[in-house]
């Protein structure tokens, strides 16, 4: 009897269920192996190829010694608060104009995405020219008449980051804005008919009652900007290479590097597990409040 | 129909070029500067003279860049057909994983063990008794590259050493120049705190730490020195803010700068801008105070291969490099000096010519990748460029952090 019920469970939707199979093995394998795999060699001293010598927590020991690595953790702290905040701030704003009925809104949607459709290299690459104090921003104002303008962030040490953090916000902030536009368009009409016949201040609506209901796009956001500075990478190797200096260093170069320039595959998986463990910081309490929220209410 | 002829065209499109007399070569390389880019079409012409066909697989950034593609290319399973490497220990688990053609027989042929001067270079292709790379190239990298002209608009002499160069960079930086350019990567910190080594510390000294591992003498007084003369040569290159090496030799041609410590590749670029050695520029090897030169240098490898075509072009290749035309052809072009002690360069410039008798005296010591494994090198890269980065790092913490590097490393 219990083998014939699980039987019929099994072979329900069963022209489904093959159809994802590839899928559920790709994700097993690939992912979920890959990632058990990086988090067991991490324990080992392997050098340019994999080599299965455990050696404990010697790894990450010598990680969390290494100043570049803290550096790079000191450096990506100070881009994602910033990047976080100011992200989702601007593109909520954004969303909030774009959402007063104006003329040409596709116009202006598109214009604010198109940076969106470029690579990060490309962003880099253009970014660092415009921020060349020899051809770029500091050379024009110069040239107009102020001689002693100064803006070279990519070659300060102190504000290097905040170079990177330009170049990533003009980015990415149009795609958080789209996100944005959408959820304010699923928020009810007869909402604003509503506030608007109790009196309430248009800013006032936004800020008690719209923001609220959308609560789940912002978390979505959230989500969204908060792996894309844990994996920041290609930004930095385009517009700075990590430097001056070690000033823009971050995580993922620091894996990068000692993954192969360095042919030390046991150091740059610790590091690797270290991002690892810090995108589950972020996705548990995500999920959390995704999937476990549905089931309360 | 006219489906299957489209599909026979399709098929025969792939296959044809894989029955072609000549066997395809595909060579893969980090040489893509000016000086460079001409270097290698030497090698290539050469190759197809001899009835190959060199595929050029040159790939732009470094040998940073490079190598991970290279690497991953041949534990993946995707061998090329030779690849460069920097000879030394670099691609060290490769051979001793197996994934390389043994070159031992090439070797005996063409007499190897004779002819490559100084011998370490083949050493250094050496695992196990068997050889497995061609060298090509001496690199050092222990030169300070100066523009005359600098010098001459401010009425100066040029330099004759690392001292005079240091003495005269206040006049430089008052006439709005840079005194030292340097590029933002952290292997060129390292390249020129190797060369100051050289130069303010001595060869002995150098050999006591880099040879013998003497960790005592790299936490003495006598390095400690070394490192408050990189900590004033930082001041000089404060104001430079390239990232790669050519952005900073061209700032010495183009006379924005009045040096550069480089390695000797930064010759074939200032050929490229059809510079002179001795009159638009002043080159100084071991930055003119001690002149001993380390014997890095590029060699190929060649992973191996299931083709026996393409294991006999692989041999084919690797006696080609290492004759004697090739060998000035290419180094000529390239501004390194040639692996063999027999060829004439009557054709070499100024600057060759005394790194050919600084080679010819002896005064020579193995590369640093050949010293240290890849894992030590890119450590000290790190330490060497947040040291000569940032102004406020003091010498005694850097050395601090040196020696603890060189004995993890040990």
């Amino acid at each position: 009897m219990a083998t014939g019920v699980r039987k019929s469970w099994l072979f329900r939707n069963v022209n489904a269920k093959i159809a994802a199979l590839p899928m559920v093995l790709t994700t097993l394998v690939v992912f979920v192996g890959g990632t058990i795999w990086t988090v067991v060699y991490s324990f080992t001293n392997s050098k340019l190829l994999p080599r299965a010598d455990f050696v404990g927590l010697a790894q990450y020991e010598r990680l969390w010694a290494n100043s570049r690595w803290m550096q790079s953790i000191e450096n990506l702290a100070v881009y994602g608060a910033f990047a976080l905040v100011f992200t989702i701030v601007i593109g909520f704003l954004l969303a909030v104009l774009m959402d007063q009925k104006i003329r040409y809104e596709d116009t202006f949607r598109t214009i604010m995405l198109y940076p969106f459709a470029l690579s990060f290299i490309v962003t880099g690459l253009v970014w660092q020219w415009i921020l060349n104090p020899e051809f770029g921003i500091q050379s024009i104002v110069r040239s107009i008449g102020f001689e002693s303008f100064t803006f070279d962030p990519l070659y300060n040490p102190d504000i290097v980051m905040f170079g990177l953090l330009i170049a990533g916000m003009w980015q990415g902030t149009g795609f958080i804005m789209c996100i944005m536009l959408a959820g304010l368009r699923g928020i009810d009409e007869d909402i604003w008919k509503a506030t608007k016949v109790d009196g309430i201040p248009t800013w006032k609506t936004y800020i008690i009652v719209i923001i609220p209901m959308m609560r789940a796009v912002f978390i979505t956001v959230l989500v969204l900007v908060t792996s894309g500075i844990i994996k920041l990478y290609d930004l930095v190797v385009a517009q700075t290479s990590g430097g001056p200096g070690l000033a823009s260093q971050v995580p993922a170069m620091y894996v990068y590097d000692y993954l192969f320039t360095a042919q030390n595959l046991g150091q740059g998986l610790a590091a690797s597990t270290m991002m690892l463990l810090s995108v589950l910081i972020v996705l548990i309490p995500w999920a959390y409040l995704e999937f476990g929220g549905k089931k309360n209410g | 129909m006219k489906i299957w002829k489209l599909a026979a065209a399709l098929c025969a499109s792939v296959a044809l070029p894989s029955v072609a007399m000549a066997t395809d070569c595909e060579v893969t390389h980090w040489w893509t500067s000016g000086g460079e880019a001409a270097a290698v079409g030497e090698l290539a012409k050469a190759f197809d003279a001899s009835g190959d066909k060199w595929i050029d697989g040159a790939i732009a950034g470094s040998g940073g860049t490079a190598r991970p593609i290279m690497i991953s290319r041949i534990t993946g399973g995707d061998p090329m057909c030779a690849t460069q490497f920097n000879h030394g220990q670099q691609a060290l688990e490769l051979v001793q994983a197996g994934l390389m053609q043994d070159l031992t027989d090439v070797a005996e042929a063409n007499n190897w063990k004779e002819t490559v001067f100084p011998p370490d270079l083949l050493d250094a292709c050496t695992v196990d008794g068997k050889i497995y790379c061609a060298p090509v190239n001496i690199h050092s990298p222990e030169w300070l590259w100066l523009s005359n002209k600098v010098y001459e608009d401010l009425g100066m002499p040029v330099p004759k050493n690392w001292n005079e160069f240091v003495a005269s960079a206040p006049a430089v930086e008052a006439a709005g120049k840079i005194p030292l350019a340097l590029g933002n990567q952290s292997w060129q910190s390292n390249l020129a705190f190797g060369a100051i080594t050289v130069a303010i510390g001595g060869i002995d000294l150098w050999k006591a730490v880099n040879l013998n591992k003497d960790m005592a003498a790299a936490a003495g007084p006598e390095m400690l020195t070394v490192f408050q003369a990189a900590a004033e040569a930082r001041k000089l290159a404060a104001k430079s803010t390239v990232q790669d090496w050519n952005q900073a030799t061209n700032l010495v041609i183009t006379d924005q700068a009045a040096g550069q410590i480089m390695g000797d590749w930064a010759q074939g670029e200032f050929q490229v801008a059809g510079e002179v050695a001795g009159k638009d520029y002043t080159c100084l090897p071991g930055l003119g105070v001690n002149k001993f030169l380390s014997t890095g240098g590029d060699a190929f490898y060649f992973p191996l291969n299931t083709d026996p075509e393409i294991t006999a072009a692989q041999k084919r290749l690797a006696a080609l490099l290492v004759t004697p035309e090739v060998q000035v052809a290419f180094n000529l072009k390239k501004g390194s000096l040639p692996i063999r002690g027999d060829v004439d360069l009557a054709a070499a410039n100024d600057c060759m010519k005394q790194g050919l008798e600084i080679l010819a005296a002896g005064n020579i010591v193995p590369g640093g990748d050949q010293v240290w494994s890849p894992d030590v090198q890119t450590q000290l890269g790190d330490l060497q460029v947040e040291f000569w980065k940032s102004q406020d790092m003091t010498a005694e913490a850097a050395q601090a952090k040196y020696v603890e590097i060189l004995t993890a490393g040990l």
